[in-house]
């Protein structure tokens, strides 16, 4: 995400902040993030919001050890494909655990972390990520 | 009117540094800052960790354990020495990411490490006032300590957050009183790193000075008395001044025990008495007094009676998260890597 782009930041704050995507009540997808229309029912689909429990396993993952700028001093950072349980796929970071304690299909859960920040005087994006739960 | 806890709920960040590592590297004795001190380890928060998601995570917490519905809650006041923001409102970020916005009023508060009570305070003055239903207090800090001040023993990270209603409470909060004056012991000018401070000066006159006033105001108006008090939470700063102003008001250790929790994982400041009595609520039986009385620098004590209902036991039996969970949930970090998470190294 763009550092500087406060209205793209700003419009995607009940979607990082609490995980908030919809649900297709006639087939019973569920889409993060949000979407509008459901691909499959197409004019016969009912578009609800949905908040995400925020509960999911491992889906896939990979060690970052070169690093984004502002993200130095978290290296090595493990991101990865999280699956929720209620379907869809998310991208995210593992925090507070080891590589090697991430297999695919470990159990994690959400957590609200700083994501990125605009510099030292920019705003700062909180946001979800996932820890391991045990 | 009757107010007091519906909910509450806590935060402790995973990371530890012990008084060993942090001693053996300004050449001081661990033994002998152990000692004086009474902190065997502190918390770190992770590099993506600040006042604002120690906070999210305790009023998650704190929404869990009250089972009301968070759009009932009318105001939401954050206390803080270390809100990322000089301006732009912590709380108001909290009240996103708990889901009560729009509808509320939300302030961030400090008074170095007492704005945490100071926020059950007001709380307690909406609720009991029926201006809101429930309002929310949160006291959360990522302290910092300069490198090598005897600060950097003690200066931790850690939050609270309590739902203050009228109803269904699992605390009753019998009365509060407050002893305030102004005292330069501690302070961090705006724009500043690392706060300062007047080393012994911030005992008698301060720490000491507050908490003895605030207590003793407070059993006066209330016609209690030490011992009608089952546990007793006083602002940690150090495992050695709650000890001693437990001597000075007549306090016996094991009444501390409960709420002591600064050796674990060292000053929180604004979470730090809120931390203490949550970690009571944690264990304490139904119908236990809990005496309270906070500490900021600056310099003011708050002061609690509070009392725990049959509400709190039932509420225990589905309780996700206790202060022991989080001490229990760590991990140990070197003086190098505590120095990166927490920005102390300026090269980079």
């Amino acid at each position: 995400m763009a550092s500087n782009s406060i209205s793209l930041m700003w419009r995607g704050i009940q979607q990082r902040y609490n995980l908030i995507g919809t649900k297709c009540k006639t087939c019973g997808q569920a889409f993060f993030p949000p979407r509008k229309n459901c691909p499959k029912c197409r004019r016969k689909g009912q578009i609800e919001e949905l908040k995400f429990s925020g509960n999911g396993k491992v889906f896939s993952h990979s060690v970052v050890h070169a690093p984004p700028e502002g993200f130095e001093n978290q290296v090595p950072y493990i991101i990865s494909l999280v699956e929720l349980e209620e379907g869809p796929l998310v991208t995210a970071q593992i925090v507070d655990c080891e590589p090697s304690e991430i297999q695919i299909g470990t159990k994690v859960k959400k957590v609200f972390r700083r994501v990125s920040e605009g510099g030292k005087s920019g705003i700062i994006n909180y946001g979800y990520k996932f820890v391991l739960d045990r | 009117m009757k107010t007091g806890i519906v909910g509450y709920g806590t935060y402790i960040p995973k990371y530890r540094i012990k008084t060993e590592e942090i001693a053996s590297v300004w050449g001081k004795d661990a033994d002998r800052v152990k000692k004086g001190l009474m902190v065997k380890e502190k918390s770190v928060p992770a590099p993506d960790e600040d006042a604002i998601t120690i906070g999210v995570e305790a009023a998650r917490n704190a929404v869990v354990h009250s089972g009301i519905d968070v759009k009932k809650i009318g105001a939401i006041y954050m206390g803080s020495e270390s809100h990322p923001y000089a301006v732009k409102p912590s709380s108001a970020t909290v009240a996103e990411a708990i889901g009560t916005t729009p509808n509320l009023t939300a302030a961030d508060y400090e008074f170095a490490c007492k704005a945490g009570t100071a926020a059950i305070q007001t709380s307690m003055g909406l609720v009991s006032s029926k201006m809101v239903e429930y309002a929310m207090a949160i006291g959360a800090d990522t302290s910092q300590g300069q490198p090598g001040d005897a600060l950097e023993f003690t200066a931790a990270a850690g939050g609270a957050a309590f739902i203050i209603g009228r109803e269904d409470l699992v605390a009753e909060i019998n009365d509060t009183f407050s002893f305030t004056t102004d005292t330069p012991d501690f302070w961090r000018r705006e724009g500043q790193e690392f706060p300062r401070h007047g080393a012994r000066f911030t005992g008698t006159p301060a720490y000491f000075k507050h908490i003895t006033g605030a207590t003793r105001g407070l059993l006066e108006k209330t016609g209690e008395s030490i011992e009608e008090f089952d546990h007793v939470v006083f602002h940690q700063p150090n495992g050695k001044f709650p000890n001693a102003v437990a001597k000075i008001l007549g306090v016996p250790k094991e009444k501390l025990t409960a709420g002591l929790k600064v050796v674990d994982f060292g000053n929180t400041y604004s979470g730090a008495t809120p931390l203490g009595i949550a970690a009571v609520l944690d264990i304490c039986k139904a119908g236990d007094k809990i005496l309270a009385t906070s500490f900021g620098s600056g310099a003011g004590s708050d002061s609690f009676s509070i009392t725990a209902t049959d509400k709190l036991l039932e509420k225990r039996k589905t309780q996700k998260t206790t202060v022991q969970k989080y001490i229990d949930n760590k991990k140990y970090i070197n003086y190098a890597i505590y120095a990166k998470y927490r920005k102390k190294i300026k090269a980079i």
